[in-house]
């Protein structure tokens, strides 16, 4: 197996003229983005500067409970990074059904992976544990976001036509399966397409990183298929949980829709 | 059918006592905000009273389960709604709401006519008008069946012909199939024409603070 190729500081740098073309064009049309670009790259490099110095360290001294902490971490962050995504206000029941929705649904679809899919060794070896758990988290985030913001606009937007099923004696559930199933659809929708675009659009970060550090092609083909598989799972799992519990919410106790 | 004692509804309105008797048709009538429509939603437990009492066949509105009530006091919303889909979804979509059975198309395609709405049945009913869509609306609310039918001035967005002929095909097949029906209106014309008994909201509503 050859090693992955270093890359000196200074050939780093270099890269950074990327961001300066960057800077240039924006800057040539006046558009007020520079300082926007600035931070973005200023916080890409440190984030992940600090997360290289802990991974360093996690992968070094491999403990069971770093790998915990790690996943504790990447769940609350992704909640809370769902919260601030989302741009209308969201009811304390609703922020509830979330975080519990993306907790639960992305640790019964990692765990099925880790146990049972890939079987890692130790169960929690930070190698597999923390860059796949990360995987599906920020992907089931990123769905549940997009479930949340159509959800919200659905129930507000259609609220009219919520209000005449009730009236003909609908249930909510199906006063609102129209508004659900719109939901649902624009969460997987991303997943879905990243499956049609898999190896012809793009070679994707896990499958790019396992060829990087030497391993063939097919063995970085088969950790990629198992990892899409788990994502669309994580996903799928996540974002259904949150819309079955979530729109209930919606309702009061005798079935009216919540102003 | 239904009896009210002493509703009171946020500031918006206040009724001290009101019966409606099963088997009969009744209207509605107030000026705009007065508050036809809140009262209206009552009655299937859409809004639910901060105080006071409504009552359904002897038994508090409220410890009845809405969805079912919802199915016997079927309502009819002050905008017509129109759902996805064709006239034909349009007019099934409340039985299917409602765990009912469809019906026949030559059952719509009778009702249409009867509704003056000369429409194919496979039409997308969002290219209708605004009056169509209302008669639309009527006729998915007509096929229910209910035991109490309340709608919110049906013919708002009709000329006086096509009224005519809406209001002449409910208040029928109200009163052959031995319904109740409460209805808002603008019109005093109808009120007077089609109804037993007017409910004027003047009489009704009692000024704020007037319960205490
Ligand atoms: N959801 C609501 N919240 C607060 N006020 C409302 C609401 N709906 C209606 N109102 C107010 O209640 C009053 C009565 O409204 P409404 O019942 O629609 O009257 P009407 O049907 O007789 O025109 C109006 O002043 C209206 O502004
Ligand atoms: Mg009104």
């Amino acid at each position: 197996m050859n090693e992955m190729l270093e890359i000196t500081i200074w050939q780093l740098v270099t890269a950074y003229i990327f961001i300066v073309i960057l800077l240039a064009i924006v800057r040539w049309r006046k558009i007020p983005r520079e300082k926007e670009i600035i931070i973005a790259t200023l916080r890409m490099t440190i984030q992940l500067v600090l997360v290289g110095y802990v991974l360093m360290f996690i992968f070094e001294n491999e403990k069971m409970i770093y790998s915990i902490i790690v996943i504790i971490i990447m769940e609350t962050f992704a909640v809370y990074n769902i919260y601030k995504r989302t741009k209308q206000t969201l009811s304390s029941e609703l922020k509830k059904i979330i975080a519990i929705s993306m907790v639960s649904g992305t640790l019964f679809a990692f765990l099925y992976f880790d146990f049972i899919v890939v079987q890692f060794s130790p169960w929690y070896d930070p190698r597999y544990f923390i860059p796949i758990a990360g995987m599906l988290i920020g992907n089931s985030m990123t769905g549940i976001t997009l479930g949340v913001s159509s959800l919200v606009e659905g129930f507000s937007s259609r609220k009219k036509e919520v209000e005449a099923a009730l009236m003909l004696g609908a249930p909510p559930n199906k006063a609102s399966q129209g508004i659900v199933n719109h939901a649902f659809d624009s969460a997987i929708l991303p997943t879905i397409n990243s499956m049609v675009g898999m190896g012809i659009v793009f070679l994707p970060g896990m499958m790019t990183g396992v060829i990087l550090s030497g391993a063939g092609p097919m063995d970085a083909i088969k950790y990629q298929i198992a990892i899409m598989l788990g994502i669309t799972g994580s996903v799928s799992l996540s974002v259904i949980l949150f819309l079955y519990f979530g729109y209930k919410t919606f309702f009061n106790k005798h079935a009216q829709l919540k102003l | 059918m239904f009896s009210i004692k002493q509703l009171v509804f946020k500031d918006i309105i206040t009724v001290n006592k009101l019966e409606i008797k099963s088997g009969k048709i009744y209207c509605l009538f107030g000026e705009s905000g007065s508050g036809k429509s809140t009262l209206l939603k009552m009655f299937n437990s859409m809004l639910t009273p901060d105080q006071g009492i409504i009552a359904y066949k002897d038994q508090s509105i409220t410890d009845v389960d809405p969805v079912q009530l919802r199915r016997e006091v079927v309502m009819l919303g002050q905008d017509p709604v129109v759902f996805d889909g064709t006239v034909r979804d349009n007019l099934l979509i409340g039985l299917q709401f409602a765990d009912k059975a469809d019906v026949e198309d030559q059952v719509l395609i009778d009702l249409l006519k009867d509704l003056h709405l000369k429409k194919d049945l496979d039409k997308e009913a969002d290219k209708l008008s605004g009056g169509e869509q209302q008669r639309l609306a009527v006729g998915r609310v007509l096929l229910m069946n209910a035991e109490v039918y309340l709608m919110d001035e049906p013919t708002s967005a009709l000329d006086e012909e096509t009224e005519t002929a809406v209001m002449d095909l409910f208040t029928k097949k109200i009163r052959d199939a031995g319904k109740t029906a409460i209805m808002v209106t603008h019109s005093k014309e109808v009120a007077e024409k089609y109804s037993d008994e007017i409910i004027y909201m003047n009489d009704i509503v009692t000024n704020e603070g007037a319960l205490s």
